[in-house]
């Protein structure tokens, strides 16, 4: 709501500058957005000028006038100017920029000659002197302006603008008479009500008859008629009150629509005006008709349905309720008749239309945000008496149906403001200041029995009244105490253990990074999923960003491999991205939710029904690395990224929450099916929770991600529920100190045994004395012969309390071997190597 | 060994002789000073004490002597050897320490060379200031609570008082997820958390809820369609503004500064009332900048930044998770976490956090 300041000092007559109005009104919680100035940048002398001549100058491209103009004695009386403009005549008065007058953007004017005349001085327009865009011609005054005066006074520049933002639930404060209240209130002038005393209406002409009307709808609660005749629709509007309608934002059209804005920005009451003409019989409100269509001043035609409200006559609907009137009644410059309606609509049947339609205009933002539902015949009256003055229009009459308003109570007391304030206010304090708004108090000891006014749909609970009392001694009086909370439990296992997780895989030299998480279906695509893959099960969006990601993630790779592309583009080749986030798939959602009334809650089963219509959401923690895993330097080679690397990095996401992962060959679309790792974490036959290692060579080239490139991902979400109910880990036994006995063992096995595998058969078979299994070398050649390989371990043997013997750790070593050979065909190198020979 | 000779004088045995024990002696100081190396001190060491050095050999005389004279010839041998042992010890200490000392000189490297051993990660500052929220609330005694982020328009709207017709829906520009009645939708903000835990469980309830939310805003440098808001819910006996108030400045000091305040402006929320609007105090100019002092980039010379929104529960969202409004009352607040970033780490385009440049987060590291 932008409102001139000089209109806003009519009902709250205050000494205060725009500035401290601003401060006051942002305390009594209302954004302002800014404070302008009509005519910024104008200094003067700009005075009021009568033009006593025009010559036509032809001889130019276009045609330009030379005038002299009388700007009084005082300021030389009679100068010539040269004016492009022809939307003026002799005698009019017009405003001067003398020589030495500067306008905005700091244009200076001098007497200078052009077209082949000395121009000594400006006829200005609106635009040039910066009161509104409007240039097609030059500013003409009211007749009666004096010749010689200042124009600055004239048109009220450095009036200010107040741009005021007014939060949905102050619809009241939508007219200037609403925050005038408000201005008002702050500093304590007494408040001029515009909707009070208004001027008697001529009584109706013999004859003339007002137009019958009927409310069918239970949207409305009043509707009102006015019928005008002999309206002179060119008449022009006044200054004064297209100013107050431009600086507001509304744009002049004609005096009719001018005065029905010009009325629902003072007071807050959207009115329409018909052409009386052209609505047949009587006026209806009522709901639309399934099928009807309705055209409307924005020459769109939309498709009503029985949900939409509208005032109809004989022939059909006339205009959209409470949002925008249509074509067929509009008012022209032929118009001679005119029906002025005010009504009030049900907020929540406005906003549903708009939505409906995708509209939104002043006179339904004000529906919506609710509307003072006494206020229509006043207003009504104040356009109807506005016409008269300004279009000599003589009055017809009225007809209006009124519906019975429950009258609302709201009961509160004292103590129960001061205890949601944090701020002790007595009974008396707060009749005062809830009356100071409009209230109707009644004050009983500690208990307060408040009527609120008609205009304030938003007070209906004791919270609301506390607000309101809150609001006018003002939040800053509020004192700060901290709460003392009682559960000290701190962090939950699985969000200290997502810390750790992070910050290892930085220790592993990863990048986290946060993406957006929308997808397409090409992109999972190729990745290599089947149609069949359960990272297909896209989630789609009903109104996406852009129509190439519709869907939600169901893998974080693509939009990581995104990042490493952007990455690259910009120069860098080594790059190792990951990110933790959520994916989504439909999983067996239902298409419909039934959702019970919130004004209470939910049982279990309905909260069960409720959840069985959201996507699956699971919670992965993924990467990509690709390039230099480090850079050649002084002390080696260059190493690349490989799939170790990404290997340990999902190892690391599991150990960060306590597990103990298990790597064995894997296979998922998107990795190479022969250097895939798939991980669990209860030994080899747990659940795989991820999968680590080089990407398939094609996803690669779809991805357009160099060779070589690799990845991991493993899904957290299940790991992080196991981890915050289960107990703390038990490590029952004691750090053993005996002494350690190391003893190496080299396998010969078939190249395709996987190493982990053998390390797991030593360990099982070398029993509890073994403490560890680390392979130390890989051979492969001559000496082991074609298709097999030799694994060199070194094992660590310890007893838990004394030393061992060499009989207890050959036998422990030689059973180890046993189960090799018996699982993997193991042989001793040494041995194998001999038979071989 | 040499024994006993009936030709042999012993009192005129010549090694035994002051003059020949002091000249064994100063030959053997000599040499020994005179060895530049661990390797000449041996050559040193085995020619004046080994079993062929003069002072050895005129140590065996000694026996051959007569009672009277072993003990003068005896001590006079003993004191000489141990003076050439104790110049060795000295000798052999000076050489040791000249090795080592050399080759610490020796070994001397350019410590500037890059010292890489692996490449070098960074958590994002995002990820890094949620930690941070969340560290601050629980050393306040809060807990941390998170929850889905496609939500159902029961959990995201309905609960939080704001029904189908509410214009406060149209506030937020919401994405919903297909098909059309499925009530699913991407969550507009982090209060469905709120609503879920209050369903959970009992108060008193003190809960900081950090997230990922969703609004169809274009991106831009001050706008993204995905963003973090870390919303706090108190709910106990006996709650009030006051106590809003006094977490606000308690958050503010913790992220800020010590002495970082938070100013409350009325507001307009359907899930609370009273509502505010929060503004931090500039914790730049600390508000001398809107006061006349020098002009301050942060606040715009305000001195106060739009922080966020909060207010005290509305009863009927407490009634909607079975909480007793008359029994309970609750306060809440909620900001932007990319927000408050751009202001108090001077990031100036939103673009940089969502595009995953590894600039971007290396900059930042591990701490914010």
């Amino acid at each position: 709501m932008r409102v001139l300041f000089s209109w806003l000092k009519e009902f709250a007559p205050v000494a205060a500058s725009a500035t401290e109005v601003a401060q006051a009104l942002i305390r009594l919680g209302f954004e302002v957005e800014g404070v302008e100035r009509l005519g910024e940048g104008v200094r003067g002398p700009l005075v009021v000028g009568t033009v006593a001549h025009i010559e036509e100058l032809t001889e130019f491209k276009k045609p330009i006038r030379f005038c002299q103009v009388d700007v009084g004695a005082a300021h030389g009386g009679v100068r010539g100017i040269v004016c492009g403009a022809r939307n003026f005549a002799e005698g009019d008065r017009v405003v001067v920029a003398l020589p030495g007058s500067e306008l905005p953007g700091g244009f200076t004017i001098t007497a200078r000659e052009t077209y082949g005349r000395v121009s000594d001085g400006m006829i200005c327009s609106e635009r040039e002197l910066g009161l509104s865009d409007e240039h097609s011609g030059i500013l003409v005054l009211d007749p009666d302006c004096e010749v010689g005066a200042d124009a600055s006074a004239v048109l009220g520049l450095g009036d200010a603008v107040l741009d005021v933002s007014v939060n949905p639930d102050r619809g009241y404060a939508m007219s200037v008479r609403g925050l005038a209240r408000e201005v008002a209130s702050a500093f304590s002038v007494a408040f001029v009500d515009p909707a009070d005393d208004l001027p008697a209406l001529p009584e109706p002409t013999a004859g003339s008859v007002p137009r019958p009307i009927a409310v069918d709808s239970p949207a409305c609660s009043i509707f009102v008629l006015r019928t005008l005749h002999d309206v002179d629709a060119g008449a022009p509007t006044p200054r004064w009150l297209s100013q107050r309608l431009r600086a507001a934002g509304v744009r002049p059209v004609s005096l009719i629509v001018d005065v029905t804005n010009y009325v629902m920005l003072e007071l807050g009451q959207p009115l329409h005006a018909f052409d009386a003409e052209r609505v047949a019989g009587a006026v209806v409100v009522r709901r639309a008709r399934p099928g009807e269509a309705l055209e409307l001043l924005d020459h769109t035609t939309r498709e009503l349905t029985e949900d939409d409200v509208v005032i109809a006559d004989d022939s059909g609907a006339l205009s959209l309720a409470g949002i925008m009137g249509g074509v067929q009644s509009e008012i022209s410059s032929a118009t001679t008749s005119v029906l002025i309606e005010a009504a009030h609509f049900d907020h929540r049947v406005i906003a549903a239309s708009c939505r409906r339609h995708r509209l939104s205009t002043d006179a339904s933002r004000r529906f919506e945000r609710g509307v003072d539902p006494r206020l229509a015949p006043v207003a009504a009256h104040r356009a109807a008496s506005l016409l008269v003055a300004l279009a000599g229009a003589h009055s017809a009459g009225l007809q209006a149906v009124e519906f019975e308003q429950p009258a609302i109570h709201v009961s509160t007391t004292a103590q129960a403001i001061s205890a949601l304030i944090g701020l002790p206010v007595d009974t008396d304090a707060c009749a005062r200041l809830l009356r100071a708004v409009g209230c109707d108090v009644d004050a009983n000891d500690d208990a307060l029995v408040v009527t609120p006014p008609t205009w304030r749909p938003d007070l209906r609970l004791g919270c609301d009244l506390a607000e309101e009392v809150a609001r006018l001694i003002g939040y800053d009086q509020i004192p700060a105490l901290k709460p003392s909370p009682t559960d000290h439990s701190g962090l939950r296992a699985s969000q200290r253990a997502r810390r750790n997780r992070d910050n290892s895989l930085v220790g592993l030299g990863w990048t986290q990074v946060m993406l957006t998480p929308f997808t397409s279906k090409n992109a999972v695509a190729a990745l290599g999923c089947a149609e069949t893959d359960e990272r297909m099960d896209l989630v789609p969006l009903l109104n996406p960003m852009s129509d190439e990601e519709p869907f939600l993630r169901s893998t974080l790779i693509p939009s990581l491999a995104a990042a490493v592309r952007r990455n690259r583009s910009r120069g860098f080749d080594s790059v190792a991205v990951f990110e933790a986030s959520a994916a989504h798939r439909n999983g067996s959602r239902a298409a419909t939710a039934a959702f019970p009334a919130a004004s209470a809650p939910p049982t279990p089963e309905q909260f069960a029904q409720m959840l069985a219509a959201a996507p699956v959401e699971q919670r992965w923690v993924a990467g990509i690395a690709c390039g230099a895993w480090r850079e050649a330097s002084w002390d080696g080679p260059r190493q690349a990224w490989q799939w170790q690397h990404a290997v340990r990095a999902a190892c690391a996401v599991l150990e960060a929450y306590g597990l103990n992962p298990h790597v064995s060959a894997g296979e998922r679309a998107g990795w190479h099916p022969g250097r895939c790792a798939a991980l669990t974490v209860d030994g080899p036959d747990g659940t795989v929770v991820g999968w680590a290692g080089e990407m398939h060579p094609r996803t690669l080239e779809r991805l357009e991600l160099p060779p070589r490139t690799v990845a991991f991902e493993v899904r957290v979400d299940a790991l992080e529920a196991r981890m915050d109910s289960a107990m703390p880990p038990a490590f029952s036994r004691t750090v053993a100190t005996s002494p350690v006995v190391k003893e190496d063992v080299a396998l010969v096995v078939g190249a395709d045994v996987p190493s982990a595998a053998l390390a797991q058969a030593l360990r099982e078979g070398c029993g509890s004395l073994l403490e560890s299994v680390h392979l130390f070398d890989e051979y492969t050649g001559e000496q082991v012969g074609q298709g097999r390989k030799s694994l060199a371990f070194s094992l660590r043997f310890r007893h838990p309390e004394r030393s061992l013997t060499d009989d207890e750790v050959a036998a422990a070593r030689t059973a180890g071997v046993e189960v090799a050979a018996a699982r993997h065909g193991a042989k001793l190198r040494a041995a194998a190597t001999d038979s071989a020979r | 060994m040499s024994g006993p000779n009936t030709n042999y004088d012993p009192v005129e045995v010549a090694v035994l002789r002051p003059e020949a024990v002091q000249a064994a002696l100063s030959a053997a100081i000599n040499d020994i000073a005179a060895a530049s190396s661990l390797e000449d001190l041996k050559s040193v060491r085995i020619a004046h004490t080994g079993d062929r050095s003069p002072l050895a050999l005129a140590n065996r005389e000694i026996a051959a002597l007569p009672p009277a004279a072993k003990a003068d010839a005896g001590k006079r041998v003993g004191q000489a050897r141990a003076s050439i042992a104790d110049a060795l010890h000295v000798r052999q200490q000076e050489l040791t320490d000249a090795r080592d000392a050399q080759i610490l000189v020796d070994e001397v490297v350019d410590v500037t060379l890059p010292a890489q051993t692996g490449p070098r990660g960074a958590r994002h500052p995002l990820s890094l200031l949620n930690d941070r929220v969340a560290d601050i609330f629980v050393a306040m005694g809060w807990s941390v609570a998170e929850g889905p982020e496609a939500e159902l328009e029961w959990l995201n709207f309905d609960a939080l008082n704001m029904p189908a017709a509410h214009p406060a829906r149209t506030m937020q520009d919401t994405f919903f997820i297909a098909p059309e009645g499925s009530g699913a939708l991407l969550r507009t903000h982090t209060s469905p958390i709120q609503i879920r835990e209050m369903l959970r469980r009992e108060p008193p309830l003190y809960i900081v809820c950090p997230g990922r939310v969703f609004r169809t805003d274009e991106i831009d440098a001050t706008h993204l369609p995905v963003f973090h808001q870390v919303e706090a819910l108190a709910v106990d006996r006996g709650l009030s503004m006051a106590h809003l108030k006094g977490t606000l400045n308690a958050f503010a000091s913790a992220m800020f500064g010590e002495g970082i305040t938070t100013r409350l402006r009325p507001s307009y929320f359907p899930f609370t009332e009273p509502s505010a609007e929060v503004d931090l105090q500039c914790f730049v100019c600390r508000g001398a900048s809107a006061a006349g002092g020098e002009p301050c980039r942060t606040c715009r010379n305000e001195g106060w930044i739009e922080w966020g929104g909060a207010g005290m529960v509305h009863p009927r969202v407490l009634q909607s998770c079975g909480v007793d409004p008359d029994v309970y009352t609750g306060f809440a607040f909620g900001m932007g976490l990319e927000r408050t970033l751009m202001f108090r780490s001077d990031v100036r385009d939103l673009r940089d956090v969502i595009e995953g440049d590894l600039r971007f987060s290396a900059f930042f590291g591990g701490e914010i």
